[in-house]
């Protein structure tokens, strides 16, 4: 991943705006923000955010690009659409913030120990291992993030809960020996490989 | 006086009729206002109401009517009969729409209807018809003054419509502004990248069109005359003048950057640090290709500086530079960072701006450079090192922090001047010490007069008034293109900052304003905004106290003084507002039909109720463009206001002699009230000084009052909008609860 970084560094020099234009899901459209800061006003986690949407493009044109990719705020965003159905300049932003935290994990210039961030690899790992998502040890996975003891208070805090899906049988205990997987799971790891082999080429992550 | 037969018309529809007496109002019109016929119609506006009037014009030798019924501002186009003197009594949007309904108040109703009646009766009486003064030899040329994109638009416009255009130029070639342009802001469809100038086309149109005479290499050394008659001395830069006469002005003179030496904190003359002129130099030599500085060198990286000494701290809160924004800077810098980009996407273009200001399809122009790849940062400015690579040092205004960029060359968009010629505020001093005999006014006048422009010989001063920031003199809010010199109009950036499609559009207005006023002059009528009247002031000399104040407080320099230092009016330089009337100190200075009498004997002509009777009567001027209107706006609206008030309307509150006021209150009036425009800064008045003299002239009344023994109080100005119409109803209400209060004035039964 470094060399991925040290490479796009490499190319792009000083214009960060064209390094997001090129690999960043519709980066195109960052040049066109007249910053008129709907987009920050109209967003309603916009106070537990660091940068606004409307700093990040200001940054990005700025050619801040540490700064940028190491934001937590793009992990924030919760997809609610309220920037795009109010920005003037009809800037698909919701979209870009998803795209600019992609690249900025990708390069691992992301923030270590992002919640968003750190949830939604354990959630990938466990989807791609069986085609299916197995909740119970995604579960017991995020409930032992931070270690051992917080794992147990955690479990032990959840276990009426886990007791009342497992009466209900919505919750079987033997899922943790692997648990079931999708029907032709071959084929299934060939798909993902092959996706994302097309993906690192659009992006310019392939060797 | 012979021959004056007197007529007077009643309506008694609308309703009117119902609620009034309208044989007792005839009889009020026969025996009090001595009229000769008095008839009343069901429906006075109609084919067969206006035949009976046209038939006693006719068949009875009448020469003055008075017609009682609706406002004068209503059915002006029934009610017209040439040749005959006409004053209307408004008992429709004056009576009876705004006393309230209900027997019980009948009597106040009918009292009222009563007043105007008589008082149109009395108005009637003194007015005269005027005849106008149609001028044989008025000349219906136009003389265009600039060059540039406005003046060569005007007298395109002024040709095509079948007019001649006299175009002075005072350098050689026409183009002014625009010649020194690579491209310009796009003004068609779909407005997404820079567009030729057109200037040589248009100027070879010129020189090819017969209706338009051309003096390049040209300054007006002296403009004498008046609408219709202006004659315009054409210096040449050769000595060589020539004499052209003229009916009507267009002042196109167009703009000056802002000199940039006075930014040195944004590098003005430094090393690769131009204004936007500058770099359209720079272009130009480019030719389409790679843009060079002046040292050879190819431009790499560019950064543009928005509002350079623009949008400043005004003068008197501590701001050094222009203190108002240019308008066309922010679309210049989008157009000339698009020279760069269009030449070569891979040069760094920055625009730091504060405020990214594009008006009309600009927004278009702008989204087509953010495709381009031209980078907005929103950031003020603070300083800029010239040299082999310039430092831009900025605060970002969205990051809120302080950042500096590099770049090969750094353009400052720098705002307009105006070339408006001499500020008459400046000059009046000097010239009045000059006359004086002081010897340095003289060396300080002389100094002066060489930055003329029209070099006027109005007694007021060589050029137009200046406006706010030293633009040419416009009716900034009501009207634009006006100015107060009858028959000079403004154009271009010289009026007020603005890019070439706005200055084409005003060229273009301006044109036409000028036709307006070479056809107004050669038959004698007015100007705006009293178009089409035929009235003019004349003076009765013997009576004359040569006070000057006629020739001073005329707003539009009208009044000049003759060998034998009386006024001398130049009747198409006025404008008709009569504020030479309200100015005369022993009135002498009267209209045709509408003079100090025909006021007075209105005010007058009323019936002033017993002191015991408890009727009080309050006199309120109204000033016939904005109050006049919302008066008749609140009666539209069937708003009621107090019964006891009469209302005469007045050409403008200049004109109102302070003597229709010390009558008033010697008649036993308990209040006096006027109501006229905006005064000010942003003044409404569409005679501009008219509103705030009267308001002058009223803060020097109070004495006058209290030696009479009257409160100050009965005497009230007002400002009133046009839009007023639920506002004047509270004036009037709360003023006529105020004189209650007050008590009657002691005047009362010694009229």
């Amino acid at each position: 991943m470094t060399t991925a970084n040290q490479s796009a560094v490499e190319r792009y020099r000083n214009n960060f705006l064209k390094e997001v234009e090129a690999n960043v899901e519709e980066g195109h459209m960052v040049k066109m923000c007249m910053q008129c800061g709907v987009c920050a006003g109209s967003c309603p986690l916009g106070n537990a955010w660091e940068h606004s949407p409307q700093k990040i493009f200001m940054m990005i044109r700025a050619g801040k690009r540490d700064e940028v990719l190491g934001s937590d705020s793009m992990f924030m965003c919760t997809s609610c659409y309220n920037c795009i159905v109010r920005c003037p300049r009809q800037l698909p932003i919701t979209h870009i913030m998803h795209g600019l935290a992609n690249y900025a994990h990708r390069l691992n210039l992301a923030p270590k120990g992002q919640p968003t961030r750190d949830f939604a690899t354990l959630f990938w790992n466990n989807a791609i291992k069986k085609g299916r998502v197995n909740e119970l040890t995604l579960t017991l996975g995020h409930y032992f993030t931070n270690g051992l003891v917080s794992g147990i208070k955690m479990a032990l805090s959840m276990q009426s809960i886990g007791l009342g899906l497992f009466l209900a049988k919505r919750l079987n205990p033997m899922e943790i020996f692997g648990g079931h997987g999708v029907k032709d799971l071959k084929g299934f790891h060939a798909i993902v490989a092959k996706a994302k082999e097309i993906e690192d080429r659009k992006k310019g992550f392939s060797a | 006086m012979a021959d004056n037969k007197f007529a007077a018309y009643i309506c008694s529809g609308c309703g009117i009729g119902d609620a009034m007496k309208v044989p007792q109002l005839e009889a009020i019109a026969k025996k009090e206002g001595k009229m000769a016929i008095v008839k009343s119609h069901p429906f006075l506006c109609n084919a067969e109401g206006v035949q009976t009037i046209k038939d006693d014009i006719a068949n009875e030798a009448v020469t003055h009517v008075c017609i009682a019924a609706c406002s004068r501002r209503a059915k002006t186009e029934a009610f017209q009969f040439d040749g005959v003197a006409m004053s209307r009594a408004n008992l429709r949007e004056g009576v009876l729409w705004v006393v309230a309904t209900g027997k019980e108040h009948d009597e106040v109703r009918q009292e009222m209807a009563a007043d105007y009646v008589r008082m149109g009766c009395a108005e009637v009486k003194k007015m005269t018809q005027p005849a106008g003064n149609v001028k044989e030899s008025s000349s219906k040329r136009i003389l265009v003054v600039g060059g540039g994109m406005s003046g060569m638009t005007a007298a395109m416009e002024i040709a095509a419509t079948g007019y001649e255009a006299v175009l002075v130029e005072k350098t050689g070639a026409l183009g002014g502004m625009t010649a020194q342009l690579w491209k310009r802001q796009p003004f068609k469809e779909p407005y997404a990248a820079a567009q030729e100038t057109g200037v040589a086309e248009m100027a070879a149109k010129i020189a090819a069109n017969p209706k338009i005479k051309l003096h390049l290499n040209s300054t007006i050394a002296e403009t004498s005359g008046a609408p219709g008659r202006f004659v315009i001395q054409v210096a040449q830069e050769s000595g060589t003048v020539t004499e052209e006469t003229v009916g009507a002005i267009v002042q196109a003179t167009g703009f000056t950057t802002y000199d940039m030496a006075k930014l040195p904190e944004l590098g003005g003359g430094q090393p690769n640090v131009v204004d936007q002129a500058g770099l359209e130099k720079l272009a130009l030599q480019a030719n389409g290709g790679a843009i060079k500085r002046a040292d050879g060198k190819e431009v790499k990286s560019v950064v543009f500086v928005q509002c350079a000494g623009q949008r400043d701290k005004l003068k008197e809160d501590g701001g050094t530079h222009l203190s108002y924004c240019s308008g066309h800077c922010c679309g210049t810098s989008i157009k000339q960072a698009t020279y760069f980009k269009d030449q070569n996407p891979d040069i760094d273009t920055v625009i730091v701006y504060d405020d990214l200001r594009v008006p009309g399809m600009g927004e278009d122009f702008y989204r087509s450079a953010q495709e381009k790849g031209v980078i907005f940062t929103k950031g003020k400015a603070s300083k800029v090192t010239g040299g082999d690579s310039c430092k831009v040092s900025f605060k970002d205004l969205i990051l809120d922090e302080e950042n500096t960029i590099a770049a090969d060359l750094v353009v400052l968009a720098t705002g307009q001047v105006p070339n408006a010629g001499v500020d008459l505020e400046a000059w009046n001093p000097v010239v009045t010490a000059a006359d004086g005999g002081d010897a340095a006014a003289k060396t300080a006048r002389d100094e002066m007069k060489t930055i003329s422009i029209l070099n006027l010989n109005y007694r007021q001063g060589p050029d137009m008034p200046q406006f706010k920031h030293g633009f040419a003199d416009s009716h900034f809010i009501c009207f634009p293109y006006e100015t107060r010199r009858t028959g000079i109009y403004a154009a271009g950036p010289v009026r007020r900052p603005m890019d070439i499609l706005q200055a084409t559009d005003d060229a273009t207005g301006a044109a036409l304003k000028a036709i307006q006023a070479v056809e107004n002059a050669s038959v004698g009528r007015a100007a705006h905004p009293r178009s089409g009247d035929l009235s003019f002031p004349t003076a009765r000399l013997e009576g004359c106290t040569q006070c000057k104040r006629c020739t001073v407080e005329c707003p539009f320099g009208a009044i000049d003084e003759d060998e034998r230092r009386f006024p001398k009016f130049n009747e198409e330089r006025c404008r008709r507002c009569g504020t030479c009337m309200g100015a005369c100190p022993v009135r002498v200075i009267s209209f045709e039909n509408y003079s100090v009498d025909t006021v007075g004997s209105q005010v007058k002509a009323i019936e002033i109720p017993e002191e015991d009777e408890e009727k009080p009567r309050i006199l309120v001027l109204a000033c016939e463009n904005d109050a006049y209107p919302a008066l008749d706006m609140a009666g539209l609206a069937r708003l009621n206001y107090s019964a006891f008030v009469r209302i005469i309307p007045v050409r403008c509150l200049g004109s109102v002699n302070t003597i229709w006021i010390t009558d008033a209150m010697n008649s036993g009036y308990d209040g006096v009230m006027m109501m006229g425009c905006k005064k000010g800064d942003d003044y409404q008045c569409h005679f501009v000084k008219g509103s705030e003299l009267a308001h002058y002239r009223m803060s020097k009344i109070g004495d006058t009052l209290t030696q009479l023994g009257l409160e100050p109080e009965r005497v009230v100005t007002q400002e009133v909008a046009i839009t007023d119409n639920q506002r004047v109803v509270t004036l009037i209400n709360d003023y006529v609860a105020e004189l209650e209060k007050l008590g009657p004035s002691p005047m009362k039964g010694f009229g």
